[in-house]
């Protein structure tokens, strides 16, 4: 235990790199699922057929298997040779993530009755208002829980690069294991609170955003 | 496509647009798909040398039966093991006596905020290695630890579920509290809560390939010792996203299935989650992330 605590700044900058992946991932995922979404909800049936099938594909394939793909096949057909690990790592997590992302975003809107569209047709707002006045900020507010939910889960799951040689919060942990063996259920705890501590900030910030946004009903 | 909230419903000049769009949209998926196809040909990907053990039979039976078949095992151990943790947590948390329903919320809500890579590998290093019981029950025992607070939450919501009257029922009967759980609620709440234990077995079996990172049996280790030999990287990651993609799909159209059997047209148990700590996607039928 004391092996760790003397070089706590290791397990600091294992956290940190867990911080940059889950926020990078994060921000990727995000903008590629909602864009998924539009294309999932849109009136092209096309792009609708194309959308779905890169859910059902992608979240049915182990994350574990998509690393692999990035990491050790892909080289093979000439991509992601010369790139950062890190970056490998983001562009894992972000593929395998924005399937969740955009089936969050589009239960949000679709949580949006069709009456609430129809209703603000029929009083004479124009479509730009009944978007913006009515349909939008309900689909804000239904999208937002299983988002955060989406986020934690994206984020646990950035120890995976850890198999994939990043020195991470699980990677270190790991190499901590490994040389202090009679230390090990303290090494765990420290390393699982850590995780604990970022996956209660982010439901935190959901809960205050709840509040914020919340109406009466 | 019947309505919508976000666009009114397209007239005759929108429809011939659309027609465009969809044409366009058209070639542009194709094109995708053509570019990955010819980037792959182009780097000889499509040589039979690199396909060949795919096509032979001892390999072919290597995937499905050290592959397909541990994995599905795994999976499966696991979950029953999970079901079980999850009845007693779940429970747990329900209880009227405060030393019991705190340390349950605690243990629920420590295993599932941790990764499960960690817990597994924190499992494989003290306890599995060596002497211990090896890598198959490390993952196992992680996948229970894991999937069982997942569960227990789904228990505790799906006993909640059940109309109040039936426990009030069951009291005014002059049933105790062990028995109005066991006779009355339970029975009811597992009907519920089917498709969402199958939908965990989807997560289970996807996290199954967790193992690869301490070597335990599983089609992503058989995978890795079939492109170890063959260096055909690509086939090898092809062949095992399909085949775990088919499994998942089989899985939840079984969930569907006992959903519509057992539950009907009802709305699915929200398992409504504190939020954070749970996966996305617990809408039942669904593979959630992990």
């Amino acid at each position: 235990m004391d092996d760790v605590f003397s070089s706590f700044d290791l397990v600091l900058r294992a956290f940190w790199l867990t911080i940059q992946l889950s926020v990078l991932a994060g921000v990727a995922s995000l903008a590629l699922g909602t864009v998924l979404a539009a294309m999932r909800v849109g009136p092209v049936a096309v792009l609708r057929r194309a959308g779905a099938a890169y859910v059902a594909i992608v979240r049915n394939t182990p994350l574990l298997v998509i690393f692999v793909f990035v990491f050790i096949a892909a080289p093979k057909i000439g991509w992601f040779v010369g790139t950062p690990f890190l970056l490998k790592g983001v562009i894992a997590v972000a593929f395998y993530t924005s399937a969740f992302v955009c089936e969050a975003v589009r239960s949000g809107i679709n949580a949006v009755p069709l009456g609430q569209a129809e209703a603000s047709r029929a009083i004479g707002m124009t479509f730009t208002q009944s978007m913006q006045h009515v349909v939008l900020p309900q689909a804000f507010r239904a999208v937002v829980p299983p988002l955060v939910s989406v986020l934690i889960a994206m984020t646990k799951n950035t120890s995976i690069a850890a198999v994939f040689g990043l020195m991470e919060a699980t990677g270190r942990m790991r190499y901590f294991t490994n040389n202090n063996a009679d230390d090990r259920i303290w090494i765990f705890l420290t390393f699982a609170i850590g995780y604990i501590l970022l996956v209660e900030v982010l439901s935190a910030a959901a809960i205050t955003l709840e509040r914020r946004w919340s109406v009466a009903r | 496509m019947s309505g919508s909230v976000l666009y009114d419903a397209p007239g005759p000049k929108t429809v011939a647009r659309h027609r465009v769009y969809n044409l366009a949209a058209l070639v542009l998926v194709l094109g995708l798909l053509a570019f990955v196809a010819w980037r792959l040909y182009e780097e000889n990907q499509f040589d039979y040398d690199l396909w060949e053990p795919f096509l032979t039979p001892d390999y072919i039976s290597a995937l499905l039966v050290d592959g397909v078949l541990q994995t599905l095992q795994m999976a499966l151990t696991s979950i029953i093991g999970a079901v079980v943790f999850g009845v007693v947590f779940g429970v747990g948390k329900l209880s009227d006596h405060r030393w019991v329903r705190w340390p349950c919320w605690l243990v629920v809500e420590f295993f599932r905020a941790v990764p499960l890579l960690l817990l597994i590998i924190f499992v494989f290093y003290s306890f599995g290695i060596g002497d211990g019981f090896g890598a198959y029950w490390s993952v196992v025992i992680g996948l229970t630890l894991y999937n069982g607070s997942v569960l227990a939450e789904v228990f505790r919501a799906g006993v909640l579920a059940v109309p109040r009257g039936q426990a009030e029922a069951a009291y005014a009967i002059g049933m105790r509290k062990t028995q109005v759980m066991a006779f009355v609620l339970l029975p009811q709440a597992v009907k519920i809560m089917l498709p969402a234990i199958i939908s965990q077995m989807v997560v289970a079996l996807k996290d199954t390939s967790l193992g690869y990172a301490i070597g335990a049996p599983g089609l992503t280790r058989v995978g890795k010792s079939i492109y170890t030999e063959f260096f055909n990287q690509v086939p090898t990651v092809i062949v095992v996203a399909l085949l775990y993609i088919v499994m998942n799909l089989i899985l939840t159209a079984i969930a569907t299935w006992v959903q519509h059997k057992l539950v009907g047209e009802r709305k699915p148990l929200e398992v409504l989650q504190v939020i954070g700590k749970t996966d996305a996607g617990t809408g039942l039928t669904q593979a959630g992330p992990r």
